[in-house]
Parts: C-alpha cells; sequence; structure tokens
C-alpha cells in the first residue's frame, strides 16, 4: 500500500501572544514556535502503521516554506521514505483551496492507493484542503476519521460526528481520509533516526516545476482582534485572595 | 437576484438545530437581497420534515428517496449539483458540521465555484460576498473577500446566529432524484453509538473539567482532590482524552457531551469553539488560564489570569473552610 501524507507546518498559537503584522494580512511569526499540525501528526502515525502491517511506502508532501524541511525531516525519521515540499516562496498568495489544487498537481503523477490528511490546520482552520484534493484528484474521500482498517483491498472508516456518534463507511481505493486527533498515539522519532534524516534528501518542486499557474479564491482583508462578547470579569490578587472571592462567589451561588 | 438556499440538516430521522440556524441566516441575507429563501431537503420521508420547516423558507426544493436516509457524501454531491445546475443560487450555506465539513468543499470544488469554510457572518455589497472567520486558535477573525462570482457556497458555525422562527407558508418545489443507488465507492454502512462510560457527567451540577494546561496524566489527582472538594464530576477538552488521560465519556464538546451544569470550571483550556459549544449553556462558568488573551475568557463569567496549579489547591482548602464552617 503506498501513502501519501499530507503535512502543515503551523505555528503554535494556543498558548502565545498573537500579534498582528502591520500589513494586517498576516501575524507576527518571528516570536513564534513552528511544528507540525497536530492532526497531522495522528496522519502520518496512521500511514506508518498500515505501512508497518501492509508494506509500500510512505510519501509525505507539503506546500511550505523552507524550514518546512525541519518538519518533513522528523516526518522522514518517524517511518517516512520520501519527502517532498513544493517551495511556497516562490507561489505568492495562498490559500485553502490553491493550496489544495497545487497538491493535487504534483500528486497526480504519483503512484498512490491511500492519501491521509488532518482534519484541520490549527492556524486556519479551514478543514478544506483534504476534500477539496481529493474532488480535484477525482478520487472518493471521508472526513473526521478515528479509526480505519483495510479488508479486502477496501477501506473500512468511521467518521466520529457530533456526540462521539460514528459513522462506519466503505472506501474503495484509492481514496483520501482526513484523520481527526485520538486515532492512534503518535510516535516520537528517536535520537538516531532523526540523525540518520538529517542527511536524507527532501525532494524541493519549484514554480517553474508546476504545469500551470495557480489561482486563490478568496483574499484575506484583514486580520483583526475577536469582538470581545460577554467578558469575563478578572479576579487579580495574590492566589489566597482570588481563592477567598472564587469560594465566595461559589457559595454564594448555593453551590456548597 | 439569485435566490440564496439552505441545507436541511438530518441525522437518525431528526432535523438537527444548525438547519434552523441556517434558515435564520438564509432569510436575513435574502431579505436584504430582496430574494428567496429556498431550504434544500434530500430525505426518505418528505412529509414528516416539510411539516418542520415550512413556516421558516420562502421555498423548499425537495428530493425524496431512501438513499437520503443516512447521509452519504457522494450521494448528496451528485443530487445537489443537479440542483444548484437547474436552480443556479447566489449563495449555498451548509451548516460547519461534520456533514457539512465532509460535503462542502469536494461540492464547490465539483460546481467549481469559490467556497468558504467555518463562517461567523457573511456581507454582501454589490455583489461581493465577504466572510468573517475564526483563525489561530480563535485569537483572531479575518475578513474575507471571495473572489467575484455568480455563486459561491459556504459552510457556516453553528452558535453563531440566534435563531428566529419566521412565520412563512413554503412554495413546495419537488425534483427527481438524479442517482438510484449508493456508488460502489462509497457506501454508508451503520451507525454505532458513543459507548456508554462510567460516569454521566450531564448529570453533574458541577463540573471540574481540565485541557492541556494540566500537562500531564500525573497532575490529575490535584484535579481529582478538588473536585472532590466541590462535589463535582470531572470533565476535559479532546486533547486530554487523545491523549489517554481520561476517557472519553469526559470529554466535553462538538465531538463529546454537550453539559449545562450550574457551575463550571475550566482548567487550562484555552476555548476552542468546539469545547465552548459544549459548555457555554452552563449557568456560572470559571476559567482559570495563565493566558490572559484566551477565548475561554469571552465565554466565562469569572477568570483568573493565573497558573493553574497556583490556584487550585488553595482555591480547594478555602472550600473546605467553608465546608466545614457551615457544617
Ligand atoms: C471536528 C472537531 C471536533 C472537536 N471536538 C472537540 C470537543 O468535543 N471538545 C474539545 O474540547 N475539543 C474538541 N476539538 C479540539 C479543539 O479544536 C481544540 O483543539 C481543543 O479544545 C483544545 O483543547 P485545550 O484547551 O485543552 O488545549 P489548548 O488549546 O492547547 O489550550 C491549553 C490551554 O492551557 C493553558 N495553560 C497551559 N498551562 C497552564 C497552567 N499551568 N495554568 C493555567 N493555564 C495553562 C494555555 O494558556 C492554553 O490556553 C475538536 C476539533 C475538531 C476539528
Ligand atoms: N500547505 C500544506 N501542505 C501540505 N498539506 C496541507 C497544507 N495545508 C493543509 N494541508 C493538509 O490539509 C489538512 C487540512 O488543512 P485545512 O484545510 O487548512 O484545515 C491539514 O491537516 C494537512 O494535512
Amino acid at each position: 500500500m503506498n501513502i501519501i501524507v499530507c503535512i502543515k507546518r503551523v505555528p503554535q498559537t494556543a498558548e502565545a501572544d498573537v500579534k498582528i503584522a502591520e500589513s494586517k494580512k498576516d501575524i507576527v511569526k518571528e516570536r513564534l514556535t513552528f511544528d507540525m499540525n497536530e492532526s497531522d501528526s495522528y496522519a502520518l502515525e496512521e500511514a506508518i502503521l498500515l505501512k508497518e502491517k501492509y508494506g509500500g511506502s510512505v510519501t509525505v508532501i507539503s506546500l511550505g516554506y523552507p524550514d518546512t524541511e525541519d518538519t518533513l525531516r522528523i516526518a522522514l525519521a518517524k517511518g517516512g521514505d520520501l519527502a517532498i515540499r513544493i517551495k511556497a516562496e516562490e507561489l505568492g498568495e495562498i490559500d485553502g483551496y490553491k493550496t489544495a489544487k497545487i497538491l493535487s498537481s504534483v500528486i497526480k503523477g504519483l503512484n498512490y492507493d491511500l492519501i491521509l490528511t488532518g482534519c484541520m490546520a490549527t492556524d486556519d482552520g479551514y478543514s478544506m484542503v483534504g476534500q477539496t484534493l481529493a474532488e480535484s484528484l477525482g478520487i472518493t474521500h471521508a472526513t473526521l476519521v478515528t479509526k480505519l482498517e483495510v479488508v479486502d483491498k477496501k477501506l473500512q472508516v468511521y467518521r466520529e460526528l457530533e456526540g462521539g456518534l460514528l459513522e462506519h463507511l466503505e472506501l474503495s481505493l484509492p481514496a483520501l481520509v482526513t484523520i481527526q486527533t485520538g486515532i492512534n498515539t503518535p510516535r516520537f522519532a528517536s535520537l538516531i533516526a532523526i540523525r540518520r534524516a538529517a542527511g536524507k534528501e527532501i525532494k524541493t518542486i519549484g514554480k517553474s516545476e508546476l504545469p500551470s499557474d495557480f489561482d486563490t479564491n478568496t483574499t484575506l482583508e484583514e486580520l483583526y482582534l475577536p469582538p470581545v462578547g460577554k467578558r469575563a470579569e478578572i479576579l487579580t490578587g495574590s492566589a489566597d485572595e482570588v481563592a477567598t472571592k472564587i469560594a465566595g462567589i461559589i457559595k454564594e451561588k448555593g453551590l456548597l | 437576484m439569485a435566490e440564496i438556499f439552505t441545507l436541511v440538516e438530518h441525522r437518525q430521522g431528526t432535523i438537527r438545530d444548525i438547519t434552523f440556524e441556517l434558515l435564520t441566516l438564509g432569510r436575513r441575507i435574502a431579505q436584504s437581497l430582496n430574494t428567496k429563501c429556498t431550504a434544500i431537503l434530500l430525505t426518505d420521508d418528505a412529509e414528516k420534515f416539510i411539516n418542520q420547516i415550512k413556516t421558516q423558507a420562502d421555498r423548499i426544493i425537495v428530493m425524496e428517496n431512501g438513499l437520503f436516509k443516512d447521509f452519504n457524501a457522494e450521494v448528496y454531491q451528485i443530487a445537489l449539483a443537479e440542483i444548484f445546475k437547474k436552480e443556479s443560487p447566489f449563495l449555498v450555506i451548509i451548516g460547519h458540521t461534520a456533514m457539512g465539513m465532509d460535503l462542502g468543499p469536494a461540492l464547490a470544488t465539483n460546481l467549481n465555484i469559490p467556497f468558504s469554510t467555518d463562517c461567523l457572518d457573511v456581507q454582501v455589497v454589490d455583489n461581493k460576498l465577504r466572510v468573517i472567520r475564526s483563525m489561530y486558535d480563535g485569537k483572531l477573525n479575518a475578513k474575507i473577500l471571495l473572489k467575484d462570482n455568480p455563486s459561491y457556497l459556504i459552510t457556516y458555525r453553528s452558535g453563531s446566529i440566534p435563531v428566529e422562527m419566521a412565520s412563512l407558508n413554503a412554495e413546495v418545489v419537488k425534483m427527481e432524484t438524479p442517482i438510484s443507488a449508493q456508488p460502489e465507492y462509497r457506501r454508508f454502512i451503520e451507525y454505532i453509538e458513543a459507548a456508554v462510560g462510567a460516569v454521566d457527567i450531564t448529570k453533574a451540577d458541577v463540573i471540574v473539567s481540565v485541557g492541556r494546561g494540566i500537562k500531564d496524566k500525573a497532575n490529575l489527582p490535584i484535579i481529582e482532590d478538588f473536585a472532590k472538594a466541590i462535589g463535582g464530576v470531572i470533565g476535559c477538552t479532546r486533547p486530554v482524552v487523545d491523549a489517554g488521560w481520561l476517557p472519553k465519556e469526559h470529554q466535553v464538546g462538538s465531538s463529546g457531551k454537550t453539559v449545562k451544569p450550574k457551575l463550571y470550571i475550566a482548567l487550562g483550556i484555552s476555548g476552542a469553539f468546539q469545547h465552548l459549544m459544549g459548555m457555554k449553556n452552563s449557568d456560572t462558568i470559571i476559567a482559570v488560564n495563565k493566558d490572559p488573551n484566551a477565548p475561554i475568557f469571552n465565554e466565562a463569567d469569572y477568570g483568573i489570569v493565573e497558573d493553574l496549579f497556583k490556584v487550585v489547591p488553595v482555591l480547594k482548602n478555602k472550600i473546605l473552610e467553608l465546608k466545614q464552617a457551615k457544617g
């Protein structure tokens, strides 16, 4: 089974101070750390598990800037066989649609049975690149998958819906599946493997090697701070003081 | 002016709440553009569902077929593409739900129309479509202009618009289903209910809920002690379940439980909308997070910007003191 995994390198913003750049069209990236998108690391693990079971190869592909190669090397260290970086620095403004179309133009020429992506990139939160890629390649897809089995060349996939309800589907290969977090336990790359991967070549593809120009579907006009809704009353003071206030509130509500 | 289409979402024989949010939005946009809001209903039981939405749209386009009983994105795509080609709507609105996520992007790609996912708001000016979306873990909003086109498609975030009920009398238009069987390459097999766990957190008055901020499973006893002191049960975010720190039945949010306790204490939880959807209707929400910009503070009633490990033990002792004084 030959598997392609689409990986995005994203800024880790959950705990960071996210500042808007002067252009208002991007964030200030300087002091942020970057890592493999969370659901992509589950997708990668799932691909490696399938390879270990059925043989074949795992190719990891990313549209990203040069430092994306660090992330791709980690993927190689974990068990990926081949890594491809499409050079974002040559491709101008990019949105989810253009990403999917570019990925599709490159993946079209590869030999694959299954494509895995994450279910959502945590930076843009689109949840669309996988499905758009599948449709562009003319293959079927399923999103938000938390369990996957191969039986007689068919995929049994389980999508996780609202409330944790599972939807069991059967897909024919080739197919694209977007992986939801929690499907497995992503492994850590060993130090030896990381060292070995440091020397591996990463294939790069530039604008001139793509079959055509690609357009975006959308233009980001402006980033801004979300309007504060019912902003919480922030309690301040020493740990002892805030704890006293909170305990008072809880008591007042009759909850003790 | 071409119409505004909203897709009716149903599962296991029930229309889902998002449908009425989409119809509220659809009517609002249709009114401002002086056009019609049309509900698209793909169902195995037209009469039952038409009755429930007849007052909420100007028109209902319905395809009735056993194939639509259980959602299959490929079947829906073929049916919706047929309706779209006959009707050329200005805007198709689908919920940003497990169903809409599976369907929307591929459908828009198939129809070759500009689209945007997970929209919080929609503005139409001079036939141009602008949407507002949330980015970077809910820390920023983005204003996005879609490429000029006669038709657009969006998926819309649930909980973004208060539902209003209309009193219309929709014209019902029936259309033939353009497909007679599930395609061989994607077949729906069955639904599997979430396993029932040892605790039912939806019944609790007090929930002490933990997120990735607790850092390690080894820190759980601190939280358990606190929950015991205050008489609450433990809830958590999805990453806590993903990491195997707590069983799934503790998970609060869109893909977990929806809870409405008297008191919800969020510890080290950032406040992603998928989590908020499961707890924002709690009576009182108290959040402890060391990041002053965490979105959870926009939903909470009281906030403490501090390391949870500094606050929780002290708070536990205060609660015990108060309880003793009372007893
Ligand atoms: C389709 C779909 C469905 C989903 N369903 C759900 C769902 O049902 N429920 C759910 O919860 N999520 C769900 N998610 C995931 C969701 O998008 C978020 O990733 C998740 O809610 C984040 O969890 P978190 O707040 O624990 O982690 P993070 O976002 O990483 O936040 C951790 C927080 O802890 C704070 N923190 C760190 N250390 C400390 C400390 N010592 N003291 C105080 N604060 C600290 C940080 O400032 C940060 O705000 C879903 C996602 C998708 C795509
Ligand atoms: N630039 C990219 N390069 C490779 N894969 C990507 C890229 N952007 C998104 N993806 C894949 O598509 C998934 C969904 O992303 P999104 O639609 O942006 O939420 C991600 O989890 C990745 O697997």
